[in-house]
Formats: C-alpha cells, structure tokens, sequence
C-alpha cells in the first residue's frame, strides 16, 4: 500500500544509492571520508525509520551503532591514520571517474534485474528496497575494485557492508546479536586494516598498491 | 471573452518574464553580496545596466558578419519564446501545445548553437575557448536534461509542460526517488546552463576561466544588452522550470480568475526569492571547478538522469 | 505507372553511351546533367502519384534475366515513398552539377557513370523479385566506385575505391545469402512468393543478420562503416551528396523491405539488435566526425550517426510491431521514414555547400579555409540552413522527425521484454548524446569554415558559386524549412507506407488546426512548427523593431577587442582540432586513445613548437586490420601452389577426383 511511510523508507533506501554514486565521483580522499560519513548517516535514517515503521525497537539500536562508528568514529580515525601516515591525498583510479560511473550504472540495472526475477512473489516495494540495497553492494564491490589507494579500498568494503545492513533491516525481523556480531567484527577488521596499513606504510614508505604489487613482481 | 482572457494571460506571461529576469539576477547578486559581507549593488541595478547599453554605441570588430550582428536577437527571440511558454503563475496558457518541453530545451539549445557561433565570429582566440568549452558542456548538459524530460514524461503521462505541472500539483504522485534524481540532475544542469558556480564563473573575466563571457567578448552596447537579458532571461527559465514543477503549489489552474491569478503571483515571487537566495547560497559555499572536472559533474547529471527513468521503465512492470 | 517509371530508367541508361560519346565537349555537361534532371523530376512525380494515389496496375514482369523468373517490378507504398527520395535528391544533385561540374577536369570519367548510378538506384527500389534486386544493386556499386575514382591521380581516392569495392562485394554477398535462404530450396526468387513462405525461426535469424551485414554495410553502420567516410568524401560532391543522401536510403530501403515486408512477423529480440546497433552508430558516428577536420569526411561520417538514428526508429518499430502495438509502430516507424527524408535533404545540401567551398578556394581542409562569409554569403546562408537543420533546432526538418523519434521512445515503457526494458532508455540516451554532439560538430565546421578570417590566400580570394549550384542550394534549404513547419504533411505523405508495413497508419495530421502535429493524443503531447516559427521571428524582429527605435541604431567598426590584445595573424584563430580539443579530451581518451603531443624547444632554440594530435581506429585496429593481415598471410603461404612442379600438380587433381568420388559414394 502506498503511504508516505513506504514513500520515506523507499527515498532513504534511493539516497543510499546515491549516496554510493557520490563515493564513486570523489577524487580527493577527505571529501571520500565526509561521503562516506553522509552514507553511514543515511543508513542509520533508514534503519531509525525501518525501527519506527516495524515497531522493532532493537533496530534503534541497530541505528545508534551505525551512527556512532560508521558516521563519526570511523571517518575520525581514518582521518587520522591519512594525517600521520602522509597518504597521498588524490586517489586514482584504474578507469576514469565518467566509465566507473557508467559501470555503476550497469551494476544498478544488473541488481534490478536479477532481483526483480528471483522475488516475483513479494511486495513490490520491498522489492524495489531489495534491489537498492544489492545495488550499494555491488558499488561497493566496484569501488575496492577500481581504486589503488588502500583507504579507499576499506571504504568500499565499509560501504559494502553497509549495503548489507541495509537489506538485512529491510527484510524484516534481523537479531539484534547478528548485528552487534557483525559491527564489532567490522571494527576487528578495521583496526587489522590499520595495523597492516602501519606495517607496510613502515616498510614501504607509500600504501599505494601498485608500488606494493612491483615489490610483489606483479606489476602492471 | 475566454479567448482574450487567454490572450491576456499569455501576454502577461510573456511581460511578467521579461520585466523579473532582471530583478532575479539583482537578487542573487545581493544575496551573494550580503554573505560575503558586502554591500552589494542595488537590486535595481540590472535594469540600469541594460538601459545604459541600450542606448550605446555598437563597436563592432572589423572581421565581424551579418551573422555576428543578428545573433543577439535571434538568441533573445529563441530565449524568450522558451520562456514564455513555462508555467510560471498560470498554467493555462493559451500557446503551450505548440511546443513541450523537448521544443522548449531545443529552443534553448539553437540559442547556444548560435551564441558558440557568435564567439566563432570574429576569429579571436578567446571566442574559440568559450565556444569549444561551451560545446562540451552542452554536449553533456543537453541529454542530461532529455533523460531529465523523459523521467518526467513518464511520470505525468506528457511532454507538455503545462500538463505536467498540472500533474504535479494535483499531488496524485507522492514522493518517488525517481523524482529526487531527476530534480538532482535538474539542479546540477541549472547551474551548467546557467554559466554559475562551479561550472563557470559569470562574474570573471580571466580568460582560464570563462565560458560564457569569453563567447561575447566582442558585443557591446545593444547587442551586449539583449545578450545579457537573454541569460537573465535562461536563469529565470531554468528557476521557473524547477519551482513549476517540484513546488507546484499556487499555481492557477484553467479556472484563472483573479484571486488565484493573484495567488498564482505571489506564489512565484515567493518561488523566485526562495530559489535565487538558495542558488546564492550555493554559489558563495563552493568553489568553481577545474574545466575537465565538469564532464565528469555533468556525466554524474546523466547518469541520474539515466537512472530516474531506468528505474521508471523497469517499476512499472511491478 | 511502372511502366513510365522503367521508360525513365531507360532514358538515364541511353545517356551513358551518349555522354561517352560527347566526351569532354563543352555542351556534354549541359546535356547529360540537363536530361538527368528533368527524367529524374519525371520520375519523382510518379513516384508522389503512386505515393499519393495508389493505382492497382503498379507492377510488371519484363522478360529479361533469368529465363523461368523474369525481371519483376512494381511500385508500392514503401517504393514510392524511396523513389521520390532517390529522385529528389538525383534531380538536387544534376540541378547543383550543371553549374558544379563545368569545373570537372576529367569529365569523361564522370559523365558516362552519373545517368547509370541514378538508373542503378531507382531499379533496385523498383524491383520486385531477388534477382533484379541484387543486380541492380550490384549495378548501383559498380557505378559509384567508377565514380569514387574517378580523380585517379590521387592515391588516397584508390585506396577508397579499393576498400570500397571490398566492402560492396561482401554486402551483395551478404544480401545475396539472405535471398537464397529465403528463397528457399524451390529457389522462387519473387518477392510475393518469398511473402508467402513462412521460414523456421532459425532460417529468420540468419537470414536477419546477412541482411543488416549486407544492407548495413551499405548504409554504414559501425562497425562495417569504415569504407564510408574514405569513398564518400574521394567523389566528386555532387556525387558525394548522393552517395551519402540517396545510396543510404537504398539501403535502408533494403532493411526495411527484408524486415518488415519479407520475413512475416517479427520476433522480439530483432529489435534489440536493431536498436542496439543504432545507438552505437549514431554516438561512434559523430564522434568520429568531430575528430576530423577535413570538410568532407566530417559531412561522410556524419551520415553514419543520421543512419543510427534512422535504425533506432526501425528497430522501435520492429519492436512495437513484434509485441502487437501497432499505433506505437506506426510512429516510430513514420518518424524513421520522415529522417530518412529530411536526412537527403540536409546532407546533399551540406556536400554541395562543402563543393562550392572546394570548387571556390581548393580545399576541403577546415584548417585552410576561414572567413568565407564575407567572400561566398550566399553559400555562408544556405550551408548555415543546413547545418542548423542537421543539428535538430526548432523550427527545421531535423527537430522534428527527432521530436517523434523522442515521442515513440516514450511509449516503450509498455513493452514487456526485460532487455527492451533496459536498452530503450540507454539508446534514448545516446540519441540525445549523439544529437548535443551533432550541434557541436556542426558550430565547429560552420564556424571554422566560414567564419573568422580566412587563414590562407585561396581562402581570402574565394568568389561566389554559379546560380545553379545555389539555386539547387537554395531549393533543398526552402525544403527543410516547409519539412520543419509544416511535419503534417509529412507525416501523412508517409501513411499509406506505414499501413503497408504495420497495417496502420499515424492519426491523420493535416486537418488538425494551427497545423499542429498530434502523434497519439492531444493530452499527451503535440508540436506546431509553424507557430514556434512565427513566434521566434516575431519576436526577433519586434525586439530589433523596438530597439533601434527607441533605443539606439549606431554601429561603428573598430579593430577586434581581443581583451586589449588584439593579433593581426589569422593564424590565431582556433582551428578545427582545437575547437574539438576539450570532447577529444572528454570522449576521445577512452574511445580513441586520443593524445597530444607537444613538443616545445628549449629557449633560445630556433625550431617552431609542434602539437601533435594522435587518433587511433579502434575499429580498424581490431576488426579490419587482423582481417587483412590474416588475408595477407594465407596468400603468402598458399603463394606455395604457384611453384608446384607438373607431378604435384597432377597429384592435387587426383586427389580432388577421389574425394569427391568418396562423398558421392559415402552420402545417401
């Protein structure tokens, strides 16, 4: 039924979209970090709303986490791992900004397609929501895919798993110890992320991949 | 009776569009001014430039044509028949299934045909930057704005503007995320078409970063002042455009009788205000960008554009 | 009525030996072009009677070619409609020729050839049965390369005529595949009795894709456009013009025919190919026309983004009919129709201004020319004509047959299929790319032709063309201008085509008032061209009326203003490759691996500075180049059979002999 209740849920589940296509135009690494900031944010106005609409209130919960770590913490301490280890601060990327976009695009029409078949049964809506949330999956993907720049990289993985909450709460009734799992094992990986990130910045003196990869005798 | 009130309305449109450009442009020059802490030139001023050029001499450069002499006025004439023909106070206006909005960006488009060929004119070097640069933001600008139509079109069930701005207001449709991308794209290919931040500056005169001004370096007087009404005239097109169609309240219907005509008004005063303060805003916060960083701004235009009706083209099957 | 239409292709075949026969007189000239122009406007008026009227006795056998088929013709909607393209712009082209080919030099290489390519394209439209079709085609290719070389003396012009006999033979052997699948085992070669078959869908798909490769190649679709733009621009402009405005709409005639009228109904993923290749084309097309800078190959290449556009109006209707949506058909299959049209009229237009220009200064390189609106206006006006009528600006013929192409776009959220669902917004995507690029493309030559300052000496003493070329100029110009105003008309012209195709028509235009055009509903959209028209010219003038009147009407000329800094050397100016330099830079990196080298001396070193513009050919590089050198190297190794001693040779008789005897021994 079309309300503005789903009407809301719908547009906030949209913005995530295009919050993951802003990712992708990004070529300085700070407005990267303050995009990817905006896309926890967004994320937890959805889950909030998904908590209101459903009357879960362990998605509030869901919400708070997304908000204080993937919002505020994270981007904070990535910021300060990019001031002190000197990180080159534009990211290049393998194809330019215009073909990772209309790759982007693809993969949108790609989730659609493959979501509108697998769930014929369902509510259309959700199923809209379902597609826009493997969307943001596959963005991210795209994202550690096409950049060199190892923080980029993780971004993409954070987004990716953002992606995955998103459809998670989408379909209803997701545990609460599920999400609290899967939030401290993204902050696990984040701080292995940033030990290693250390170590090869020590060794290395850059964390750019393809100097990395010529170490590896795997050069492009 | 109905036909001369028709008559009137279209007539008062076209008046009511060419008499606030002016005044349009002096309001965001004043908001800019006013946050950068500025006094700023008077609102009034535009209309002041515009009568002084008027009433100049025009130098024209000794390797310039015909064309260069009539360009000015066929720009002005495509520019405010465009105009013209969007809902502004009213929609019920008497000509608007003589062109819908496809005509209406064509219309726009033989304008900067013939401006890039204006800066082409003279064979200065500095006509050919703002040409050649002009052209490739158009190349992009212009199907952001088709795919803009056609998300649009699909959603009102018409290509006519008046049509769609109907449809808009009666508040049939709710909030969709093809319509949040497509006004995104909307804003993003305002603003390029417009010669503003960050696309182009269009109060500069370096040579590294104009566009627009670098076509009519070599008109003066008259012609400068029929050019210069003529982008007046677009900004005011291009903030009509958006308010008739993502804030349709207060339009007058078919039924125009002077109350709502009168409402209609006001509200469109209150649209124009509310859209040039926000572009001042927006033009004061951010920075212009490097000339080979648009294509990618606008290609990100096109893609919304292109994902607005993507996504309208596969949800109506559910 | 197809008897006095084959009575005019006769007249054009008798000029060939006569023009031979004059050879280079003075009045050869006169007379062949003078006959060919007045057979040619004979034959389009009975074509717009045939369109118009429909007579029942439209088709006749004549009793050459093959013995138990005959030679079959007949005019129908769809010929008709084809002929009075052909013969409008062959009239256009012998009207410009009298004036443009007094300045031939070697006419007897032309004159002989003109009549019978005119008489090549109008028996392959008239042509009712595979055999006439396929060599009247063949005919129309043999015909345009003699004239593509016949400047032999410049060797690119043989290298075009090389890739472009190549490419014809592999389209006729194409086309001529398509017609023998079709035809079938019984090998009846009519047109009516191919209607009548009903081949297994297998036997349709091959034969769908021999016929985009064979009439594709033809019309020029990427990537089998590659002969185009090096044979188009090697002929003489006349002939240019009706290579690039007439030859490609025999073509698309020949899609057209096969897929709407011979091969029953279609399925649905036919349009997906259609559609796809038409996008690509169209985007590729004027991509590849804004690199260039040579007036005559931007014009060829040019055509191959109008023929995408055409093939995507084809494949919307292809799709429209397949799903049983007949009104949405008809449109877009009337809005193909009407660019067909509209298209021979611009680009002859286009090709014969590029002639005038080239006959005037010399050269067809932009970059030599400049300021030719001072010496040649009346050519700067009607070229100007042209080039706002290519780039689909309101009020002329090219926005309209866009604006139904749009329209029929918008009705396709109603086709079921999921690909149709996700390519007929990206191939309305690259329609509206390809025309924003098309808009560019032609500021760019108008503006770096004509306008500026002429950068060489030929260009700063070119005198004004014959009043015949202009008059043809001036003619086609009237024509895109009543096309844009008055697109009713039109639109019902091509009805009676569209009912033969789809079974019906678009709603009748020409009654509705202000003659607007309506093509579904009135609540939907609409289009009146004649009144934006009169609006932009009331406008215009009242603006100018007012301003000198009331304001001021002085004009004084002063040196250029330049920002106080102003060059006398026209060398300063942009040129063509610098005009394109920032959607070299946007597009071109990726598609054409465009660079730029500079290559700047120290200072104090005398040499000049040297920008270098390097393009690659993708499509050369990987489809035509490995095809070459893959021929080049099986001649080398077979090169072998040449060296054989008389045992050897005898040895591969033999074994020939046995195996054959083996098959007919083994198969039942």
């Amino acid at each position: 039924m079309r309300g503005i209740t789903f009407d809301i849920a719908h547009m906030l589940a949209g913005s995530l979209v295009l919050v993951s296509f802003m990712q992708l135009y990004q070529d300085r690494l700070y407005a990267l970090l303050n995009t990817f900031a905006l896309h926890a944010l967004v994320l937890a106005a959805s889950v909030a709303w998904q908590a209101f609409v459903q009357g879960a209130p362990h998605l509030y919960l869901t919400a708070l986490i997304a908000l204080v770590f993937k919002a505020i913490i994270i981007p904070i301490a990535l910021h300060r791992i990019i001031v002190r280890l000197g990180i080159h601060r534009e990211i290049e990327t393998v194809v330019g900004i215009g073909p990772t976009m209309l790759l982007g695009i693809g993969l949108v029409a790609l989730a659609m397609v493959v979501m509108l078949r697998v769930t014929v049964e369902a509510d259309p809506l959700a199923r809209e929501d379902l597609a826009f949330a493997l969307s943001v999956v596959l963005i991210g993907l795209l994202m550690m895919v096409t950049r060199r720049n190892a923080v980029s990289q993780v971004i993409g993985f954070m987004s990716l798993e953002n992606g995955l909450v998103l459809a998670a709460t989408g379909a209803k009734g997701m545990p609460l110890v599920v999400e609290i799992s899967v939030a401290f094992s993204v902050l696990i990986a984040f701080i292995v992320i940033g030990i290693f990130l250390f170590r090869i910045r020590e060794r290395f003196d850059t964390v750019d991949v393809q100097v990395i990869d010529r170490f590896r005798g795997e050069a492009r | 009776m109905v036909v001369i009130r028709d008559f009137a309305l279209q007539g008062m449109q076209m008046l009511i569009v060419l008499l606030l450009s002016p005044l349009l442009t002096g309001f965001v020059r004043k908001v800019k001014a006013r946050l950068l802490r500025r006094q700023g030139p008077p609102l009034l001023q535009p209309y002041r430039d515009l009568i002084r050029l008027m009433r100049k001499d025009v130098v024209l450069a000794e390797s310039a044509s015909w064309l260069f002499r009539v360009i000015p006025y066929i720009i002005f004439a495509g520019t405010w028949v465009a105009a013209a023909l969007v809902p502004t106070f009213g929609s019920g206006l008497l000509f608007s299934w003589s062109a819908d909005l496809i005509a209406i960006i064509a219309l726009l488009g033989s304008a900067r045909f013939f401006q890039a060929l204006a800066g082409l004119d003279v064979g200065t070097s500095f006509g050919g930057i703002g040409s050649s640069r002009e052209v490739m933001i158009a190349s992009l600008a212009e199907p952001a704005m088709l795919m803009i139509m056609f998300t649009l079109a699909l959603i009102a069930g018409s290509t006519q503007l008046s049509t769609m701005a109907t449809y808009m207001g009666s508040g049939v449709e709710g909030l969709r995320v093809s319509l949040g991308l497509a006004l995104l794209a909307l804003i993003i290919v305002a603003l390029a078409e417009n010669a503003r931040i960050p696309v182009d500056n269009p109060a500069t005169h370096l040579e590294l970063t104009m566009v627009h001004e670098a076509m009519v370096l070599e008109y003066s007087g008259r012609h400068l002042a029929l050019i210069d009404l003529s982008s007046e005239l677009k900004l005011l097109l291009y903030v009509s455009v958006i308010g008739c169609l993502f804030m349709p309240w207060g339009i007058s219907g078919a039924e125009a009788n002077p109350p709502t005509i009168a409402l209609g008004l006001a509200a469109y005063v209150g649209k124009l205000a509310v859209g040039g303060f926000l572009l001042a805003l927006f033009e004061t916060a951010i920075a212009k960008m490097r000339v080979f960083r648009v294509p990618a701004f606008l290609g990100a235009a096109l893609m919304l554009g292109l994902l607005a009706t993507l996504l309208l083209f596969v949800s109506r099957s559910l | 009525m197809v008897v006095f239409a084959l009575y005019g292709v006769a007249v054009l075949l008798v000029l060939a030996p006569i023009a031979v026969a004059l050879g280079a007189s003075p009045h050869g000239t006169s007379i062949v072009y003078g006959t060919s122009l007045i057979v040619t406007l004979i034959l389009c008026t009975i074509a717009l009677v045939c369109l118009f009227e429909q007579p029942l006795n439209a088709s006749i056998t004549l009793p050459l070619g093959l013995p138990w088929l005959g030679a079959h013709f007949r005019i129908d909607a769809l010929a008709a409609f084809f002929l009075t393209v052909v013969n409008l712009g062959g009239a256009s082209a012998s009207l410009f020729a009298l004036g443009y080919g007094r300045h031939e030099h070697s006419p007897q290489r032309v004159l002989p050839f003109y009549p019978v390519y005119l008489a090549g394209m109008n028996l392959v439209i008239l042509a009712d049965d595979a055999f006439s079709f396929l060599v009247s085609w063949e005919f129309m290719s043999l015909t345009s390369w003699a004239l593509v070389i016949a400047h032999h003396r410049v060797s690119e012009n043989v290298r075009a005529g090389y890739v472009y006999l190549l490419m014809a033979s592999f389209g006729t052997l194409m086309l001529l595949l398509a017609f023998g699948l079709l035809a079938g085992t019984d090998g009846n070669y009519a047109f009516e009795a191919i209607r009548l078959s009903h081949p297994s869908a297998v036997l349709t798909a091959l034969v769908l894709v021999l016929t985009i490769l064979g009439a594709g190649s033809k019309a020029g679709v990427v990537p089998l456009h590659a002969w185009l733009p090096l044979a188009h621009p090697a002929a003489p402009s006349h002939v240019s013009a009706l290579m690039s405005g007439v030859m490609t709409k025999v073509a698309v005639y020949g899609t057209v025919r096969i897929l709407f009228d011979l091969l029953g109904p279609p399925a649905w993923w036919w349009s997906m190919l259609v559609l796809a290749i038409g996008g690509i084309t169209a985007v590729m097309g004027v991509l590849y026309a804004l690199m260039q800078h040579d007036l005559k190959r931007l014009l060829a290449y040019h055509t191959v983004e109008n023929i995408g556009i055409i093939y995507i109006g084809v494949g919307l209707a292809l799709a429209f009919k397949a799903y049983g949506m007949p009104v949405a058909a008809a449109l877009a299959l009337t809005a193909g129709l009407f660019h067909v049209f509209n298209h021979s009229i611009f680009k002859s237009l286009l090709f014969f201004g590029a002639g005038a220009v080239l006959n005037a200064t010399g050269e067809r390189d932009m970059e030599h020319l400049g300021g030719l609106i001072h010496r040649m206006p009346q050519v700067a006006f009607v070229f100007l004509v042209g080039c706002v009528a290519i780039s689909a600006l309101p009020p002329l013929n090219g926005f309209a047959s866009e604006w139904l192409t749009f329209q029929a776009i918008l009705l396709s959220p109603q086709l079921p299929s999921w690909g149709l669902k996700f390519l007929v917004p990206a191939v309305g995507a690259l329609l509206a790319l390809s025309a924003a690029l098309a808009a560019a493309c032609f500021v760019k030559a108008f503006g770096v032709s004509f306008l500026g300052r002429p950068r060489t000496p030929a260009a700063a003493q070119a005198q004004e063309t014959d009043s015949n070329s202009l008059a043809a100029m001036y003619i086609l110009a009237a024509l895109c201008l009543v096309a844009g105003i008055l697109p009713g008309v039109f639109i019902d012209a091509l009805a009676p085509v569209s009912k033969a195709m789809i079974g019906i028509s678009m709603p009748h235009q020409s009654d509705l008032e202000w003659l607007t055009i309506v093509p579904i509903a009135e609540s939907r959209s609409s289009y009146n061209g004649l009144l934006v028209f009169v609006f932009v010219t009331l406008s215009g003038s009242s603006a100018a009326f007012a301003i000198h009147r009331l304001a001021s009407d002085k004009l004084r000329r002063g040196p250029a203003w330049d920002c106080g800094y102003p060059d006398p050397s026209p060398v300063t100016q942009y040129t063509a490759s610098s005009f394109a330099q920032p959607i070299r830079r946007v597009y071109g990196t990726t598609i054409f691996r465009a660079r730029e080298i500079g290559e700047i001396p120290p200072p104090g070193a005398t040499a000049p500075a040297r920008l270098t513009v390097q393009l690659h050919d993708l499509i050369w590089d990987t489809a035509y180049a490995p095809i070459g050198g893959f021929v080049a190297f099986t001649a080398n190794k077979l090169n072998v059979l040449q060296f054989l001693t008389v045992r050897r040779y005898l040895t591969l008789v033999f074994t020939a002999l046995v195996l054959l005897l083996l098959v007919l021994a083994i198969w039942s």
